[in-house]
């Protein structure tokens, strides 16, 4: 831990700028990256929480069916809990959060390139949300298709789909806006000295997820304006009584969300290229390997969607180039996974939080990336498609993956977002319990996955008890963690010890000004003249 | 908060304008995907269904399009010379092009109509599903792109506005430059789609 050091201290953003009356307006009319980026952090939490509780209400019914809900509501209850972790948690998650924050401080910028406009998708991300929400509390009954609103249900259902894809759409708006802001930022925004290759790796990874913001979302808006036009014209693009066809829709929608599922992923990979070489002293092993994997993750990633279709009715040929292609992800993942390793071997470990989330994180990727090789593969695939393996699977990349670099990145990032310290000993109590509690609760998904018991069904024969027992304790200990770890944050907020300026050591520009950061970042805008993790150098003076 | 330390970046501006007009490119880019697999599998549909739009409007229809995306160019050309007025004045010709396009499409959309052709009518219906998908394609591709021309005189009128005010002005032209850049592209998707739905006979 480096000493404290007593830099005077100009001011923060969170100083009131006295153009309003009420803080509130204040806040909303804001153009400030560091104000934006503390907006949607606390948005996030929020709705990742509302998810939590869903999620734990689907485990709970699942001990003994109809116990607590009915199927109808059981629909309702995955479908909200889907729709709320991937569209208002986990694809915005850590671009809008930590992006928002830290790219201008990690590049050396005073804002990002349109202000405006990220305040605008600010208020898109508000508008989306809001109009989801209404989707359950209008008049009928709220959405029950899953979150990939597959036709033809999602037209036929009576349930309020056309609200909720209508949020969806305005999300994907908002998303598309903050990535083509992020890519233009770096593009012209670095400070001088602040070649490409100086640049720190996370805001590699947001360069990537920029284009692919870019790049996808306007697919799914299509899509979803087809469902709309579906279910209030008639149009019957994917009717096959019209015409159309059904397994259309499953193309255009993983067209987009495929990638999308690097948009989550990218960036969490991002912050644990971050805290890996600040936590072991160590510059990160293959640097330019790590960065262009990024870039290498987002094209292939372009061409696997199909991997998600392959008992939906495809060519043979197809499913062969969409496996192959799937396997070909694992080598930009593998690099990134062997260079953190690498970075830690013979390193100086601090084995503080920061790097026990991402360290979980690794652990837990890596099993969620090679169950993906599994179920990539054509012939596993038809057994395992659409059961709990899938479930168990995907919450270990997106939930171990992103979910817990989120977590990491808020323990890195807290001092330098709060000005405060939060307790290293009851966040690692809440880490253990999460990390237990996971690991009950997804890998049990594994087994009963293999044991053919499918996704979604509210009901199960008795040989599937003992492992929906099982998972739903898992359940209990996740939550517990959870609880722990954000009680240690909120009581850190009001109570926490006053954090210095660099208390981990960090080299990146972030750890340079103030804790929490001035108003416009920099006094003078700083000219680069080194990579980002000059830990290295230092060792050999 | 505010970072406005008089700098401005030309270029950052006009690169955040192309990425937008890729991301458009993508949304119209799925609608053009649909009507490939939908024409490659009803061809002879398509090409026969096609012959009941009405050319001669269609083809005023491009060349009221394409002498607007001229005429925004001009005015761009102006304001770099300094002529703020003569640029306002191309700028309202454009404007009022993009409204008598979208007008002529209301009364093709209209004729349409009136003889029961839209989606989900029940004469579309009776047909065959080539031509039923024909012209679900025919209003939603042209609905989304006339969205699009009316959204463009909205900001053109806007882009009117601040060079009368002169706020655009011969140093500051980088909101009419890309209002220019969008409108191309509006004309762009125009030239893909009056192929696709007149000539394709």
């Amino acid at each position: 831990m480096m000493p404290r050091s007593d830099v005077p201290v100009a001011g923060s953003f969170y100083d009131r700028t006295g153009k309003y009356r009420w803080i509130v307006a204040e806040w909303m009319m804001s153009t400030d990256h560091k104000r934006i980026g503390v907006m949607y952090l606390m948005a996030l939490l929020s709705f990742f929480s509302v998810g939590v509780v869903l999620g734990f209400l689907i485990r709970l019914s699942l001990l003994s069916p109809g116990w607590l809900v009915d199927q109808q509501t059981y629909n309702e209850l995955f479908t909200l809990h889907g729709v709320i972790q991937i569209f208002l948690f986990i694809i915005p998650g850590i671009p809008v959060a930590f992006g928002n924050i830290f790219i201008p401080l990690l590049i050396g910028a005073r804002d990002v390139a349109f202000p405006r406009i990220n305040r605008l998708s600010w208020w898109l991300y508000v508008t989306g949300a809001v109009i989801i929400l209404l989707s359950l509390f209008m008049h009928g009954r709220p959405p029950d298709t899953g979150w990939t609103f597959y036709v033809p249900y999602s037209i036929r259902t009576p349930a309020n789909i056309s609200t909720a894809v209508l949020g969806v759409f305005v999300l994907g708006f908002s998303s598309i806006l903050t990535g083509l802001n992020f890519v233009t930022t770096i593009h012209r925004m670095r400070a001088p000295g602040m070649t490409w290759f100086r640049m720190p790796a996370f805001v590699w990874t947001l360069y990537a997820t920029g284009w692919v913001q870019m790049l996808a979302t306007p697919v799914l808006a299509i899509t979803l304006l087809f469902i709309i036009l579906g279910r209030f014209f008639g149009v019957g693009f994917f009717d096959p009584a019209k015409g159309g066809d059904p397994i259309l829709y499953e193309h255009l929608f993983w067209m987009y969300s495929h990638p999308a599922v690097y948009i989550m992923v990218l960036p969490a990979m991002g912050i644990i290229s971050e805290i890996v070489p600040v936590f072991s002293r160590r510059a990160l092993f293959g640097y330019t390997a790590v960065c262009l994997s990024a870039l290498g993750i987002a094209i292939v990633g372009y061409a696997v969607w199909g991997h998600h279709m392959f008992t939906s009715g495809m060519s043979d040929t197809a499913r062969v180039i969409f496996s192959f292609v799937t396997f070909l992800v694992a080598i930009p993942s593998g690099v990134k996974i062997f260079n953190w390793v690498s970075t830690l071997y013979k390193g100086s470990i601090a084995l503080d939080a920061p790097l026990i989330f991402a360290l979980s994180f690794i652990f837990l990727f890596s099993i969620g990336g090679l169950t993906g090789l599994i179920i990539g593969s054509l012939a596993p695939n038809l057994h395992l498609h659409g059961t709990y393996f899938i479930v168990g699977h995907f919450h270990y990349v997106m939930f171990g993956g992103a979910g817990f670099s989120i977590l990491a990145g808020l323990h890195y990032w807290f001092p330098k977002i709060t000005g405060r310290m939060y307790s290293e000993k009851k966040a690692k109590i809440g880490w253990l319990n999460l990390f237990v509690g996971f690991n009950i609760l997804y890998f049990s998904m594994f087994v009963l996955g293999f044991q053919g018991m499918p996704r979604r069904y509210f009901d199960y024969p008795s040989q599937y008890h003992m492992n929906h027992v099982i998972s739903t304790v898992g359940s209990w200990f996740l939550a517990v963690g959870l609880i722990i770890i954000f009680w240690n944050l909120i009581r850190a907020v009001f109570n926490g010890e006053k954090a210095s300026m660099n208390p981990w050591g960090g080299k990146t520009l972030e750890w340079t000004i103030s804790s929490p950061p001035p108003h416009e970042n920099f006094r003078e805008i700083p000219v680069i003249s080194r990579g980002p993790y000059p830990y290295d150098e230092e060792a050999v003076r | 908060m505010s970072t406005e330390t008089g700098h401005v970046d030309h270029l950052g501006k006009k690169m955040g304008m192309w990425f937008f007009l890729f991301t458009e490119i993508l949304f119209f880019g799925g609608m053009f995907l649909l009507y490939a697999i939908f024409r490659s599998k009803y061809a002879q549909a398509f090409h026969a269904v096609a012959a009941e739009e009405n050319l001669l409007l269609g083809t005023i229809n491009t060349v009221i399009l394409l002498t607007s995306s001229f005429t925004i160019a001009l005015s761009i050309a102006a304001v770099k010379r300094g002529e703020n007025i003569l640029s306002s004045h191309l700028q309202l010709a454009t404007i009022l092009m993009g409204f008598a396009f979208l007008v002529i499409k209301v009364f093709e959309w209209n004729a349409k109509i009136t003889l029961g052709l839209y989606p989900d009518s029940p004469l579309l219906l009776k047909r065959g599903k080539g031509e039923i998908l024909f012209f679900g394609l025919y209003y939603v591709i042209t609905g989304l792109h006339g969205l699009h021309v009316l959204v463009g005189c909205i900001v053109i009128a806007f882009m009117l506005f601040f060079t009368r005010r002169k706020t655009i002005d011969r140093g500051n032209y980088a909101r009419l430059e890309n209002t220019g850049l969008y409108w191309h592209f509006v004309d762009i998707v125009w030239i893909y789609l009056y192929p696709l739905f007149y000539l394709i006979t």
